[in-house]
């Protein structure tokens, strides 16, 4: 697998397909898994940790001849292709960061990723464009399946999947949808319906962002049981949820569209016209302008963008992805610079073929 | 007993260790959580959840209880109750035998249930005493190298690699 390759391009899981994918970028489902004969991640000396990997590893690629996964060491891999990596969202930050021997299997598609000597020996992660929670478990639970062929996992007849956080035990499993709100964040109703998730025990964060607020206006709804259900409880739980969110969102954009129609289409209009011609931005500027502009994209405001256009947009301008575009290390002042660029040429559509902006 | 802060009646008794002498803390479910809270952004080093897990296990103890509760280890992988209290994180499968009697109640605080409902794996995991043993050989072995006990170590290299056998030949 070659990742100055991928850097162009966008995953399966961003192509802004599936249903209500205008409000629901992606549908997430992970499941944390141990050997039975290794000690945690905490307890694991260097050899443990080389020789888990060397076993998991096995059984990927014996699991995956039909799914032609790739395998990457992520401890060979250099800050910015792991941090790649995690802007694609295949590995997690913690994966990117900690030490050792790990790695992490992923398909060409990107809808899938295995991940080794994580926080849990093994994180299994299938991602779906849209609202597609029903086949991204059929999909994963087939993974899960054939790996178990292979391999013996730590499991306790009453306490189910052994983690090494008790709030993964059980089933192990984290189902998350993101959503794009941006309509709730106007009209300032998202706390509201924080608040009533975590009533039913569903945790809510933002995308990128640190903290509570989310960059971009993406947030990430997700279980945060995982003993006591079983897999297709669980996903119904996180979906049932969903419709629920979606009509809220469609009707504050309804509402802002009935009544501040010109203030909405000046934000998304103003969104653009600093997006297409600025000389140097950064990435939050970029995140927050793009929000608007996808809303923009959603209710036609702006017929000349595609969703999975603007879905890239988001990935390509995070650090890592300018950096591989660009073929060499930026730091922010370049990066910035790079931003604004890349950005003017992908929104001007007059420069698509050969302008002199591009460098 | 009355809150400490408030009027209220005192549901949560906590005893904070931190601090190197057990301080107990005699609090209302309000202001229980307020303290919990504002302890965790203080705690920026360890990871929140981990000392959220933390908290929550020492609710409900007495100071003796808990000192004597985290002096216990597992005898597989080596870790405290004490270690897993800071960091959230067990070291090894059978730490939840091993600590079961306290786990159940901070399940229910997580989970709201003590029992798993979901799939199971096809294939039982019948060897699994056999496993808990490897880690425990692994671990004395790397320890015997690493206080130069080399006689011991090549002892228990050879128990290991004789279940490894037995294991394969199955």
């Amino acid at each position: 697998m070659n990742l100055d390759n991928m850097a162009e391009k966008s995953g399966e899981w961003l192509k802004g397909e599936g249903p209500e994918s205008d409000i629901v970028v992606s549908s997430r489902i992970r499941l944390a898994r141990n050997l039975t004969d290794y000690p945690f991640i905490s307890k694991a000396t260097d050899l443990d940790r080389s020789e888990i990997e060397k076993t998991l590893c096995k059984s990927v690629i014996e699991m995956s001849k039909s799914n032609a996964l790739s395998y990457l060491d992520v401890n060979e891999l250099d800050g910015i292709d792991r941090q790649f990596l995690v802007e694609r969202q295949l590995i997690s930050r913690e994966h990117a960061e900690s030490e050792g021997a790990r790695g992490v299997a992923i398909d060409s598609g990107e809808r899938i990723s295995l991940m080794i000597n994580e926080e849990d020996h093994l994180r299994i992660q299938v991602m779906h464009s849209g609202f597609d929670l029903a086949s991204a478990w059929d999909r994963i639970n087939t993974i899960d399946d054939r790996l178990e062929e292979q391999t013996a996992y730590a499991f306790h007849s009453r306490l189910g999947y052994l983690t090494a956080c008790p709030t993964n035990v059980g089933t192990g499993m984290r189902v998350s949808v993101m959503l794009h709100l941006p309509a709730l964040v106007i009209t300032r109703q998202i706390e509201k319906v924080f608040r009533s998730l975590h009533k039913i025990s569903l945790a809510v964060r933002g995308l990128y962002g640190e903290g509570s607020q989310a960059m971009g206006d993406f947030y990430q709804i997700s279980n945060q049981i995982t003993l006591g259900k079983s897999e297709e409880e669980l996903v119904t739980q996180v979906g049932d949820v969903v419709p629920v969110l979606i009509d809220y969102e469609r009707r504050a954009r309804e509402f802002l569209q009935k009544e501040s129609h010109e203030n909405l289409h000046d934000k998304v209009s103003r969104a653009y016209g600093i997006l297409s011609t600025a000389q140097t931005i950064s990435s939050e500027e970029t995140m927050h302008l793009l929000s608007s502009i996808r809303m923009g994209v959603e209710l036609g405001l702006l017929p000349e963008l595609g969703m999975g256009q603007v879905n890239e947009l988001f990935i390509q301008t995070q650090p890592a992805h300018l950096q591989k575009i660009s073929g060499v290390e930026l730091n922010t002042a370049d990066r910035n610079v790079a931003r604004a660029t890349f950005l003017r040429r992908h929104l001007n559509r007059d420069d698509i073929h050969g302008s002199p902006e591009v460098n | 007993m009355q809150c400490q802060n408030c009027e209220k009646t005192a549901t949560f008794h906590i005893t904070e260790l931190a601090a190197g002498k057990p301080q107990e803390l005699h609090l209302c479910e309000e202001h229980a959580r307020d303290y919990l809270q504002t302890n965790d952004q203080d705690q920026s080093a360890a990871p929140s959840l981990a000392s959220v897990l933390a908290h929550k296990m020492t609710v409900g103890q007495t100071a003796e209880d808990l000192a004597r509760l985290d002096q216990r280890a597992c005898p597989v992988c080596g870790i405290t109750f004490y270690e897993f209290r800071n960091q959230g994180r067990f070291g090894c499968p059978h730490d939840y035998t091993c600590f079961a009697g306290e786990l159940d109640q901070l399940l229910l605080n997580i989970h709201g249930e003590t029992e798993h409902v979901g799939k199971c794996p096809q294939r039982s995991a019948t060897a699994s005493e056999r496993q808990m043993e490897m880690i425990q050989l692994r671990r004395e072995m790397k320890e015997a190298v690493s206080s130069e006990q080399y006689e011991k170590a090549s002892e228990l290299r050879d128990q290991i690699r004789q279940i490894e056998d037995e294991v394969s030949g199955e």
